[in-house]
C-alpha cells in the first residue's frame, strides 16, 4: 500500500479510480453545531486585504491586467504569487493575481474584441496564427450553421449559444489528483486506451482514442505546471495541505486550459475533510490551521478570472465564473454527508466576508442535521451568498456524489458532463405563434410561414395549437443548432484535462433551456381566463394586447395558472426529446436565465400578459414581479410544482425577503428560514437563491458603491457582487418582488 | 359558509408562532388613528370568500406549517365581526390538525366570541391603551369590552399574546403602561407581549381612501423609547419579546 494512504480504510478504491467509495469508507459525518469554528488567522486577514485592494483596482479599470500574445495552456504561464511567504495554497492562471488569459481556440475574434474593449491589442502573430493557420471553434460553427440557424440567432429566439465562447459546465473530478496522484491517473488512461484496440475502428472508437491520447498529454502537462510551483503531484497527497493544493492544481489546470462559461469545482469539502481529520487526529494540524487552509483555498477560487466581451457581460453580468461547490446532502445509506469541513467552507463567508464565488451550493435534505440547517440559514441571513438545491429530489437521479455545474445542473462527478445549450425564448415563440412566424418587432419572417391568429380576441385553443406548431419548429432547430456547436467544440476546443479527470465512458446530457416561462404562462392564462384583444399595425402584425378582466397569475399557488406552466414545460421538453442529439446525448431542460432575463426582455415585444415591450422577464422560473400577491410561500409552492422529470437540468428560483418578514428575533428568523426551505423542498421545489436584505440597502449601494465592496446578492442561480452589475440590472433586482409584509 | 375577506398572506411570521397562513378579514368597528390597513375597515369593500375554498387552499401549506410549528391566523379587520364565518373556518382547520390563532381587538361581546374561542388555540390581543380616555380617542370605541375579553380568555385558559403599539405622544405615557402591565400580571394565560413601534407605512392608504391621517407629524419611537416601555413590562416579570 502507498504510504500516502496510511490510516485510511482500504477498499476497491485502491484498485480502481473510485473517489466516492473512498469517501464513503473514510468520512466522518458531523451532526453538531458551529461552535468549533475558528476565526481568520492574522495571515489570512492580511492576504485578504491585499486581494481586496487588487479587486478595487480591477473594478476601476475593468480588468487589472491581461495577456495579449501567448494563448493559455495548462503550463504556458506562471508561476504567480500573491505573497509567496504567506500563501498556504498557491497558483494563479497567469503569472500575476487577477491577470487574465486569452484562449483563442474558442474564437479569435471574440478574444480580439474583448481585448480591444479594454484598450488592449491582440498580438498580430497570434491573430495570424488563429485566422490563417489554425481554425477555431467559432469558425467551425459558422461554417456549418444553416440559414435558419443564423436567423434564429439573430432574431433572439435562441440566445446565449456557446458558439463563440467556451461551453463550460464540465466538472473534472479534481479530487482524483489528490487521492491517486497524476501518475496513477495516466496509467489508468493508458489502460483505457488499450481497451480500445478493438476489431472495428468505428468513428466512435477513433474519436475516443484520440481524445484519451489528448487527455494523457494534459495530465503530463498538469504535472509540469505543478512542478513550476515546486510540487510533485505525480504521487498522491500526503497531508491535508497537500490534498487541498493537489485538488486546486487539478482545477487550476482546467481554468488555464478552458474559459468555459461555468467552471465549477464539484464537491470537494467533504472529501478534503477526510485529510483534515486525519491530520487533526495525528496532531499535525490545528483547527485554526485547518480553517486557514480552507480560507486560502477559497481565496484562490475567488480570484478566478476570464476575459469576456461586453456583449457576454450583458448576458452574464458581474464577471461570474461559477466556481460552484456543493456542500452537504445525504448519502444513499442514510448518513449525512455534512462534515466539519462543510461548516469550514461556509465559514469562509465570515473569515473572508461575503462573496459571489465560489458559488456555495447547499444540498438540502429535510433529514440534514439541525445544527447544519440552522448554520446555513444564519449564514444566508447574514450574507445572502448561498443557494440551496433539493438533494432529496436529485439523489434518486444522480446518487450521492454529484456536483452542480454552473447554477442548477446536476452531474455525477467524473462520470457525467453536459453539452451546454443556453436557452430558447418561449415568450417570443408565443408571439411568433400569434403572428404566423414573423418577428413581432421587425415583422421579418423568422419561422416558416404558419397561419397567424386572425381573430380580434385571442382564443385559447387557437393560440395553443399555433404555439405547439412553433414549438415543434423551434425544438428541432434548437437541437440541430446545438448539434453543430458541440460537434465543433469537441473538434476545436476539446476539454482535455477536465475529461482526463472523468471515466472512459460517461453520460453526456444535452442541456436545452427556456426563458420567459412566467410571461408565457400568464399570457396563456390571460387568454384563457380573461379576454385579450389583439392590436394590429398597418402591416397586420399583432404588436400589442388589451386585457379585459382579471386572470390568475403564476406564483399564487392557483392550479389554473400553475398547470399552464407545467403544460408548457412538458410540451416543449417532449418536443426536444423527439430529435437525434449529438453523441447520442441525453436531452434535458433548464428553467434558468442567469441575468439574461433583462436582455431577453429587451428583445421581446409586448406580450399578452400585459408586460410591455422591452421590460425584463422574471429570472429563471420566478413569477413575474408584482403579480405574486399571496406572499412568499404561495410563490414557492407554485414554483415547486414545475416538474423536475421534464426539467432535469434544473429549475431556478430567486427569492428576496427583508429580515423583518422572516420573524422578529434572530432565532425566529433562522428557524423560519430553515422551515421555509424544508417546506419548499418537501414539495419538490428544485432550487432557491436566498437573499435577505432591505431594498434600502440596495438603493444606498447604487449611490455609494464604495461603502459596499463585498455586498453580495443571489441572482438567477449564482451570486454577484452587487456593485459590479450595470445600473439597468441593479434596477431590475430592486424592482423585483421583495417579500416584505410584516 | 361565506364571508368577506381583504387578502391572504401565506408567509406570515410575526402573527403567531412559525410560518402562518394569514387571512385578513374585511370590516372593523374600530377606527384606530395609526391603523396601517384602513382599507379593511368598511364591510362594503373586500372580496367574498367561501370557507370550503379557503380550507382547500390552507391545506396546501400544511407542510410549511408543520416544519415551522406554524398554522393559521385570522386577522383583519376584526375577525370577530364575522363570527359564523370564522367559526366555520377554524373548525375546519382544527379537524385538519392545524394550529389556529385570531388577531383581535377584543371589542366584542363574550357571547358572540365564545363559540369562536372553542376552536382557537391562541389569541393575539391588541390592547391599544389602558387609559379609557386615550383608548376612546385613539379607536373611537370604549376600552371596557377589551379588558373583559382579556379576563375571559384567562378564565378559559386560552393562551394569549398581547400586542401594544407604542405611539409617541399617544400611548407612551409611563403611568398608563405601568397600569396595563400591572393588570396583565394578574392574568395567567399571557405567553408573550410584543411592543410594536408605531410606523407610517400605511399612511399612503389613508390618502388613497380620502381619509385624513392625523399622525403625519408623529415620529416613530426611538429604540430607547421601545426599550423603556419593555422594561416596564419586565418589572412585572411579563414575557416581553
Amino acid at each position: 500500500m502507498l504510504k500516502e494512504w496510511n490510516g485510511f480504510e482500504l477498499g476497491d478504491w485502491t484498485k480502481h479510480v473510485d473517489v466516492r467509495e473512498f469517501i464513503q469508507k473514510n468520512y466522518t459525518p458531523y451532526e453538531g453545531n458551529d461552535s468549533f469554528l475558528q476565526d481568520a488567522t492574522p495571515r489570512t486577514s492580511k492576504l485578504w486585504q491585499d486581494v481586496l485592494a487588487l479587486m478595487k483596482d480591477e473594478i476601476e479599470k475593468g480588468i487589472l491586467d491581461v495577456e495579449t500574445k501567448i494563448p493559455s495552456t495548462i503550463s504556458s504561464h506562471g508561476p504567480g504569487y500573491l505573497d509567496k511567504e504567506n500563501e498556504q495554497i498557491v497558483g494563479f492562471q497567469s503569472d500575476a493575481p487577477l491577470k487574465r488569459n486569452i484562449m483563442p481556440s474558442g474564437g479569435a475574434r471574440t478574444v480580439k474584441n474583448a481585448l480591444e474593449s479594454y484598450g488592449y491589442e491582440l498580438d498580430p502573430t497570434t491573430w495570424k496564427t488563429y485566422t490563417e493557420y489554425r481554425k477555431t471553434h467559432n469558425d467551425g460553427v459558422f461554417a456549418a450553421y444553416t440559414t435558419a440557424m443564423r436567423k434564429a440567432r439573430h432574431s433572439g429566439i435562441i440566445t446565449g449559444l456557446p458558439d463563440a465562447y467556451g461551453r463550460g459546465r464540465i466538472i473534472g473530478d479534481y479530487r482524483r489528483v489528490a487521492l491517486y496522484g497524476v501518475d496513477r491517473l495516466i496509467e489508468d488512461k493508458e489502460s483505457q486506451k488499450l481497451s480500445l484496440e478493438v476489431g472495428y475502428m468505428s468513428e466512435e472508437v477513433i474519436r475516443l482514442r484520440e481524445e484519451i491520447t489528448d487527455q494523457i498529454g494534459a495530465l503530463k502537462e498538469l504535472k509540469k505546471m505543478a512542478l513550476s510551483y515546486g510540487f510533485d503531484i505525480s504521487r498522491p497527497a500526503e497531508t491535508a495541505k497537500e490534498a487541498i493544493q493537489w485538488t486546486y492544481f487539478g482545477y487550476l489546470g482546467a481554468i488555464k486550459e478552458q474559459d468555459g462559461a461555468a467552471m465549477s469545482i464539484g464537491r470537494v469539502s467533504t472529501f478534503l475533510d477526510i485529510y483534515i481529520e486525519r491530520d487533526l487526529k495525528a496532531g499535525t494540524l490545528t483547527e485554526s490551521e485547518a480553517q486557514e487552509l480552507m480560507d486560502h483555498f477559497v481565496m484562490k477560487l475567488r480570484m478566478v478570472r476570464f476575459l469576456r466581451t461586453p456583449s457576454y457581460n450583458e448576458l452574464f453580468s458581474g464577471d461570474p465564473t461559477w466556481v460552484t461547490e456543493v456542500i452537504g446532502g445525504m448519502g444513499i445509506d442514510g448518513r449525512t454527508l455534512v462534515t466539519k469541513n462543510s461548516f469550514r467552507m461556509l465559514h469562509t463567508l465570515v473569515t473572508l466576508g461575503p462573496a459571489p464565488e465560489p458559488n456555495l451550493t447547499v444540498l438540502w435534505s429535510v433529514r440534514l442535521p439541525k445544527g447544519f440547517k440552522d448554520f446555513c440559514s444564519r449564514m444566508s441571513i447574514e450574507t445572502s451568498s448561498i443557494q440551496y438545491e433539493n438533494d432529496d429530489l436529485m439523489r434518486p437521479y444522480w446518487g450521492d456524489d454529484y456536483g452542480i455545474a454552473c447554477c442548477v445542473s446536476a452531474m455525477k462527478i467524473g462520470k457525467q458532463m453536459q453539452f451546454f445549450g443556453a436557452r430558447a425564448n418561449l415568450a417570443k415563440a408565443l408571439l411568433y405563434a400569434i403572428n404566423g412566424g414573423r418577428d413581432e418587432k421587425a415583422g421579418e419572417q423568422i419561422a416558416p410561414k404558419f397561419a397567424p391568429v386572425t381573430t380580434e380576441y385571442l382564443e385559447f385553443d387557437d393560440v395553443w395549437e399555433k404555439f405547439e406548431q412553433i414549438m415543434e419548429w423551434l425544438a428541432e432547430l434548437y437541437v440541430n443548432t446545438l448539434n453543430v456547436i458541440h460537434y465543433m467544440h469537441d473538434k476545436y476546443a476539446y476539454e482535455k484535462l477536465e475529461l482526463a479527470l472523468h471515466d472512459r465512458d460517461i453520460l453526456r446530457t444535452f442541456a436545452t433551456g427556456i426563458a420567459g416561462l412566467s410571461v408565457v404562462t400568464d399570457s396563456l392564462s390571460a387568454i384563457k381566463y380573461a379576454k385579450v384583444k389583439a392590436i394590429r399595425n398597418d402591416d397586420g402584425l399583432v404588436t400589442d394586447y388589451v386585457i379585459e378582466g382579471e386572470y390568475p397569475a403564476f406564483g399564487n399557488n392557483i392550479d389554473e395558472a400553475d398547470e399552464l406552466a407545467i403544460k408548457v414545460v412538458e410540451t416543449f421538453m417532449s418536443k426536444i426529446r423527439k430529435h437525434k442529439t449529438y453523441r447520442d446525448s441525453y436531452p434535458t431542460l433548464s428553467i434558468l436565465t442567469i441575468t439574461s432575463n433583462v436582455v431577453y426582455g429587451k428583445k421581446t415585444g409586448n406580450t399578452p400578459d400585459g408586460r410591455k415591450a422591452g421590460e425584463p422577464f422574471a429570472p429563471g422560473a420566478n413569477p413575474m414581479h408584482g403579480r405574486d400577491l399571496k406572499g412568499a410561500v404561495a410563490s414557492l409552492a407554485s414554483v415547486a410544482k414545475l416538474p423536475y422529470q421534464y426539467a432535469e437540468d434544473g429549475i431556478s428560483y430567486t427569492f428576496s425577503i427583508i429580515p423583518g418578514a422572516l420573524g422578529k428575533s434572530e432565532d425566529e428568523r433562522i428557524a423560519n428560514l430553515s422551515a421555509l426551505l424544508d417546506g419548499y423542498f418537501s414539495q419538490t421545489g428544485h432550487h432557491i437563491n436566498v437573499n435577505v436584505f432591505d431594498r434600502e440597502t440596495l438603493l444606498d449601494a447604487m449611490d455609494h458603491p464604495e461603502k459596499y465592496p463585498q455586498l453580495t446578492i443571489r441572482v438567477s442561480g449564482y451570486a454577484v457582487n452587487f456593485i459590479r452589475l450595470t445600473r439597468e440590472q441593479q434596477l431590475d433586482v430592486i424592482n423585483r418582488t421583495f417579500h416584505e409584509r410584516v | 359558509m361565506k364571508g368577506k375577506i381583504h387578502s391572504i398572506e401565506t408567509c406570515g411570521t410575526v402573527d403567531g408562532p412559525g410560518i402562518r397562513y394569514i387571512l385578513f378579514t374585511q370590516g372593523c368597528p374600530l377606527r384606530c388613528k395609526y391603523c396601517h390597513n384602513p382599507d379593511t375597515w368598511s364591510m362594503k369593500n373586500g372580496k367574498d370568500a367561501d370557507t370550503e375554498d379557503l380550507i382547500k387552499d390552507i391545506i396546501k401549506y400544511k407542510s410549511f406549517m408543520q416544519f415551522s410549528g406554524g398554522g393559521v391566523t385570522i386577522s383583519g379587520g376584526e375577525p370577530l365581526l364575522q363570527p359564523e364565518f370564522v367559526i366555520d373556518l377554524l373548525q375546519k382547520c382544527k379537524s385538519n390538525n392545524i394550529h389556529t390563532a385570531i388577531d383581535t381587538s377584543g371589542f366584542i361581546s363574550i357571547e358572540k366570541a365564545d363559540p369562536v374561542l372553542d376552536y382557537t388555540d391562541l389569541v393575539l390581543l391588541d390592547i391599544k391603551s389602558y387609559n379609557p380616555d386615550v383608548f376612546k380617542d385613539l379607536t373611537g370605541v370604549p376600552l371596557d369590552p377589551t379588558l373583559q375579553f382579556a379576563k375571559h380568555l384567562d378564565e378559559r385558559q386560552i393562551p394569549a399574546w398581547i400586542r401594544y403599539v407604542l405611539v409617541p405622544g399617544l400611548t407612551d405615557n409611563e403611568e398608563d403602561i405601568d397600569k396595563l402591565a400591572n393588570y396583565l400580571s394578574t392574568l395567567k394565560n399571557i405567553e408573550r407581549i410584543d411592543i410594536l413601534p408605531f410606523h407610517k407605512m400605511g399612511e399612503y392608504k389613508w390618502e388613497q381612501l380620502g381619509y385624513k391621517y392625523e399622525l403625519t407629524d408623529t415620529i416613530e419611537p426611538s429604540k430607547a423609547e421601545v426599550l423603556k416601555a419593555q422594561d416596564i413590562f419586565r418589572k412585572y416579570n411579563l414575557p416581553i419579546h
